[in-house]
């Protein structure tokens, strides 16, 4: 690792300090080519320093700078982190000099990467550290050191234990065969042993698929007819004072409009792009385009003209959002109401018009509410953290289902045996364990066996 | 005098590393302390077993000789496992104690290259690092290109029974004093293991009436792919079945401090799958009973040694004598048993395995090869694969060729060299079915698909012998295209057939082939349709391929993986201090085995994912540059 690497390390606009870090063996040089104040090559290590971040002479910001040397640090290269208080632009300010004195802009989890390759953390540490880096709230950081601490390991380990036994029960039974006083693994066995794995697996799946809104956000999408006030309740969403709008680049997310942060609730607003033209034939496709992005919402919004009579579409969308966890925006409620109240009977109602911005403030305690973050936070964290994980834990519940069905189909048992320990290895490779005789240690401890 | 290969031991690992060395053409010298003892089955009358049972087919796929001997010695043979899946089907045989090293002798001594001498080894020559030959107990230098180590129990071996410890081997020969004091000067870290055997019974002595009878198989059976039987099916000996009881064990718990275990006499570390019948007793509290076996030893009753003898197994142990008369007569059948010969346990020096390359080659020492017990294994079949390994890479030391190195993917034998070279042992090692990844490969029924030509290429398997397998595999391909091309029909006679199996009956047409690959159709059903000349042994494959191919090709595919990174080679001359960011334990096991790929590397305990990242990406650095 020769290059020197900074990024700001803080979600950019969340909290008041904005964090500039930069790791690499030029940090000392580089800092201190933008920065009055101390000698930084001089001040002891792991110190924070006062003074002024200049480009020339002009001062661009008032800041705190820490001064980590190698190899005490997290990557164990040379660190320098720079606290920023003038908001989103002086901090892009700053990591533009950096990058203009030397630095490389860091990829994302670069600096963990680092950490990784120069023998800092392990795999399942790394990922947490990941999610920590990620994290933008109270509430997300709490669940990244959460993981870090290992409360998933723990979790992980009890189920590689069932699976263990198992295995090392069938092994006995092939490797020792005479021992007719060891009872014989049989269909029933597995499946007993099986069907508990798979739903504690499913579970945890399900609970991590959830849990995965207090990280990415609560995917968040705006449905409705053309000139319902779609648009402007979602600028009005967009345009909350306190909200902080970011554009996200990339492919796999190029539909979501903004995230915004509404007193630590996360929402990812999902554009239904399409939807706002008038020509009647677009709008029918994007109404369908809507209706097919409901599926893998968090949280849908309908929006009604409160002033008009439902239409087709209108009730089209509102029974396909009936399962949902969805609010209606009955939208134009300053005029006259027309709409069949029959239709919206057991449905989440919130009322607001075009005049001012009070509709907002109950939509946004509706959705705090909906999503009881307040619960969420008691509750225990352990869960998969990210796709790498989450992927594992699919397949290892994927050989586990092929294993219940080959114990239905007379499939002999050593090849049943195949895919337990090949879920057995999958919930390892999630906690990262290493090569050992794990099975054969199981198996002696159990089983009287032998000469 | 002088040899290209000498071989110290007359054991299982010595035998089939001489023959090996021998009919590759090399001038070959046995030494053994003597030669009446060579092949003897000091332990349990039998050979084979799961995976055991696999590395015997292997040996003779590679053109070794264990299983064609044993095949001459059976007293009574059986498929084990045959309701589970053809990956763990093994056969194994009662052997005559007496049969087998004779008939091994005499295939010994007609072997031209080889000669056998009676004499005790006490020194290496070694000069430069590399061997040079041996010095017999007399004083006599011998001298060759290499050495074959297989010395079993006899480094420093010494017999314990209760507090009593003296010196010797199985038959009270004299074990040799220094050799393992010159591996330890040549740089060897010696290990003290531990083995026990049971007791052998008088077999007139025993009431059969109170205990279980086992049977062989009523099919014939080989070990070898040569397929010649050499017993007749009916004359088969029966093996007996009993338990310990609460009287029993109330007998161990009270004396346990007697034993030389648990009085505290033993420094060897015993293996965990032969735990001592006190060690049952004490770890299993809840267990009532314990499953002993009786087994013959020889059908040869003229033999003093093992003609009239009963193998006790499951009730290995190192009390007292008087201790085990009153633990015997406790057993319901061996209540008037006479005791002909006490358990014993015995101690032995062996060295760390991690010393060795995957060649069985140590690094210490070029051309010294070891193989056995002195490399920490257990069981005969486990020392013979070895040695044929050992015998096989001496030879090809001689003749200056890349030594043969068997993948986890391709042998237990290749399992077992690679544990032992990577991971080292505690405990005697046995091979059993869970060590390999691949066990789904690595089947009895295909051993000489996996390996014929392996032997062939280095010149054990005769052309002759190749040509047969060759038309087996040609064979296999027939049979396989000829059932995807024949079709049955729903008429009355088929499906009236398929419900009298059990199998559910078709509409239209269905190709043989695919009728297979129901779980209750098997070999018989097929023929009832098909009337092809085809042998046995091709129609199993066939069978197995059709009904595992998705398990296989499962297997198959992580086992790519596994090559890729075996094919990731380190250096030699890997300098493990020049990594600055690998965590010191890790470099502490790298640095002790030196791994030859990354493959291995990964196998080591201690050596984490992260690790071998940081080797891969130190590894890239400095020799892609």
């Amino acid at each position: 690792m020769e290059d020197t690497i900074a990024a700001i390390s803080t979600a950019l606009g969340v909290g008041a300090i904005s964090i500039v870090r930069v790791s690499g063996p030029d940090s000392l040089d580089i800092v201190s080519k933008m920065f009055k104040g101390p000698d930084l090559k001089k001040v002891n290590t792991h110190t924070i320093n006062y003074g002024h971040i200049v480009d020339g002479d002009e001062i661009i910001d008032e800041v705190l700078v820490s001064v980590m040397k190698a190899p005490n640090t997290y990557t164990r290269e040379d660190i320098v982190e720079i606290n920023c208080h003038g908001g989103i632009s002086t901090t892009n300010k700053v990591l533009e000099l950096l990058l203009t004195n030397g630095a490389r802009l860091a990829e994302r989890g670069e600096f963990t990467k680092r950490a990784f390759l120069n023998g800092r953390i392990d795999l399942t540490e790394s990922e947490g550290i990941l999610d920590l880096i990620d994290s933008k709230s109270d509430l997300e950081r709490r669940v990244a050191i959460q993981n870090e601490t290992g409360g998933l390991h723990r979790l992980i380990e009890k189920y590689r234990d069932k699976l263990k036994d198992v295995i090392s029960h069938i092994e006995v039974n092939i490797d020792y065969p005479e021992y007719y006083d060891i009872e014989v693994v049989d269909d029933k066995k597995i499946n007993d042993n099986i069907d508990y794995l798979i739903d504690e697996l499913k579970k945890l799946i399900k609970e991590s698929e959830g849990k995965r809104i207090i990280k990415t956000g609560i995917r968040t999408i705006i449905v409705g007819r053309p000139n319902v006030g779609k648009s402007s309740i979602l600028n009005k969403l967009l345009n909350y004072d306190k909200a902080i709008v970011t554009d996200i680049e990339g492919t796999t997310r190029d539909t979501v409009e903004g995230e915004i942060y509404i007193d630590g609730v996360h929402l990812n607003i999902i554009d239904t792009a399409g939807i706002r033209k008038t020509d009647n034939v677009v709008e029918k496709i994007g109404v369908e385009k809507s209706l097919s992005l409901i599926d893998s919402a968090d949280l849908v919004l309908v929006v009604l003209n409160s002033n008009e009579p439902l239409t087709k579409e209108d009730k089209k969308i509102l029974e396909k959002t009936k399962d949902k966890t969805s609010i209606v925006v009955l939208n134009k409620s300053d005029l006259e109401s027309h709409i069949e109240k029959d239709y919206l009977k057991g449905r989440e109602i919130t009322k607001t018009n075009t005049i001012d911005d009070n509709g907002i403030d109950t939509l946004k305690e509706k959705i705090k509410e909906m999503f009881n973050l307040d619960k969420i936070e008691t509750v225990d964290y352990t869960y998969l953290t990210n796709s790498r994980t989450m992927s594992l834990a699919k397949s290892a519940l994927k050989s586990l289902e092929s294993a219940k069905k080959g114990a239905q189909t007379n499939t002999p048992i050593d090849l049943i045996e195949i895919d337990i320990k090949d879920a057995f290895d999958k919930l390892g490779e999630i906690i990262g364990v290493t090569y050992t005789d794990e099975i054969i240690d199981n198996l002696f401890k159990n089983f009287c066996v032998g000469k | 005098m002088n040899y290209d290969v000498i071989v110290v031991g007359g054991g299982h690992a010595g035998c089939e590393a001489s023959l090996a060395s021998a009919r590759m053409g090399e001038k070959t010298l046995l030494i053994t302390g003597n030669i009446n003892n060579i092949a003897d089955m000091p332990c349990n009358p039998s050979i084979g077993g799961p995976a055991k049972g696999v590395i015997v087919r292997e040996i003779d796929a590679l053109g070794g000789e264990m299983g064609r001997n044993a095949d001459k010695a059976v007293l009574q043979i059986k498929m084990l496992n045959t309701k589970k899946g053809p990956a763990v089907w093994a056969i194994r045989a009662q052997e005559d104690k007496v049969v087998y090293p004779k008939e091994m002798l005499k295939t010994l001594k007609s072997e031209k290259n080889l000669d056998i001498k009676e004499s005790l080894v006490e020194h290496l020559i070694v000069e430069d690092g590399k061997i040079k030959g041996v010095i017999l107990e007399d004083g006599t230098e011998i001298s060759s290109t290499a050495v074959v180590l297989t010395t079993g129990t006899y480094l420093k071996g010494m017999i314990l029974v209760g507090s009593e410890k003296h010196s010797g081997g199985p038959h009270g020969e004299r074990p040799s004093k220094f050799l393992s004091d010159d591996l330890k000067d040549l740089g060897f870290t010696i290990l003290r293991l531990k083995t026990g055997t049971p007791q052998r019974i008088d077999k007139t002595t025993i009431d059969y009436d109170k205990t279980e009878i086992e049977k062989g198989d009523s099919t014939p059976l080989t070990f070898s792919f040569d397929n010649e039987i050499h017993y007749h099916v009916e004359n088969q000996i029966d093996c007996h079945l009993t338990y310990t009881n609460e009287k029993t064990h109330e007998i161990i718990r009270k004396n346990l401090k007697k034993s030389s275990m648990y009085g505290g006499y033993v420094e060897g570390v015993g293996p965990r799958y032969c735990p001592s019948i006190e060690d049952k007793v004490v770890r299993f509290k809840d267990k009532s009973r314990h499953q002993l076996f009786l087994e013959p030893e020889s059908n040869d009753s003229s033999n003093e040694t093992y003609g009239n003898t009963i193998y006790l197994q499951g009730f290995s142990t190192s009390m007292p004598y008087d201790i085990q008369e009153e633990m015997v007569h406790s057993i319901k059948g061996l209540e008037h048993a006479k005791i002909l010969k006490y358990a014993y346990a015995i101690e032995y020096d062996a060295i760390d395995s991690r010393q060795l390359k995957q060649s069985l080659e140590t690094k210490l020492v070029e051309g010294l090869f070891t193989a056995g017990q002195i490399n920490g294994t257990s069981g005969y079949e486990e020392a013979a694969g070895q040695g044929i390994i050992a015998g096989i890479n001496a030879a090809l030391k001689v003749k200056k060729k890349e030594p043969l190195v068997l993948k986890r993917n391709e042998a237990y034998i290749g399992v077992l060299i690679d544990d032992l070279v990577t991971k080292g042992i505690k405990d005697p090692y046995r091979m059993l079915t869970s060590r390999a990844e691949y066990r789904l490969l690595l089947r009895s029924d295909n051993a000489d698909i996996r390996l014929r030509k392996y032997g062939h290429d280095i010149g054990l398997v005769s052309d002759e012998k190749y040509d047969k397998f060759k038309k087996k595999l040609s064979d296999i391909d027939d049979l396989t295209e000829l059932l995807k091309e024949t079709f049955i029909n729903d008429n009355e006679d088929t499906n009236s057939y398929l419900e009298s199996i059990g199998s559910s009956k078709i509409t239209g047409g269905i190709s043989l082939y695919n009728l297979l690959k129901r779980p209750e159709i098997n070999m018989k059903d097929i023929k009832h349709f098909i009337d092809v000349p085809y042998s046995d042994e091709v129609f199993i494959e066939v069978v197995i391929e059709a009904k595992y191919k998705g398990y296989i090709d499962k297997e198959l595919k992580d086992a790519e993986k596994m090559v890729k990174l075996e094919n990731k080679k380190i250096p030699e001359d890997i300098d493990y201090e020049d990594i600055e960011n690998i965590a010191s334990e890790a470099r502490e096991k790298l640095e002790k085995v030196r791994p030859t790929s990354l493959g291995q590397a990964s196998r080591i305990s201690g050596v984490n994912p992260a690790d071998i990242s940081v080797l891969m990406v130190y590894l890239k650095r400095k020799y892609n540059e």
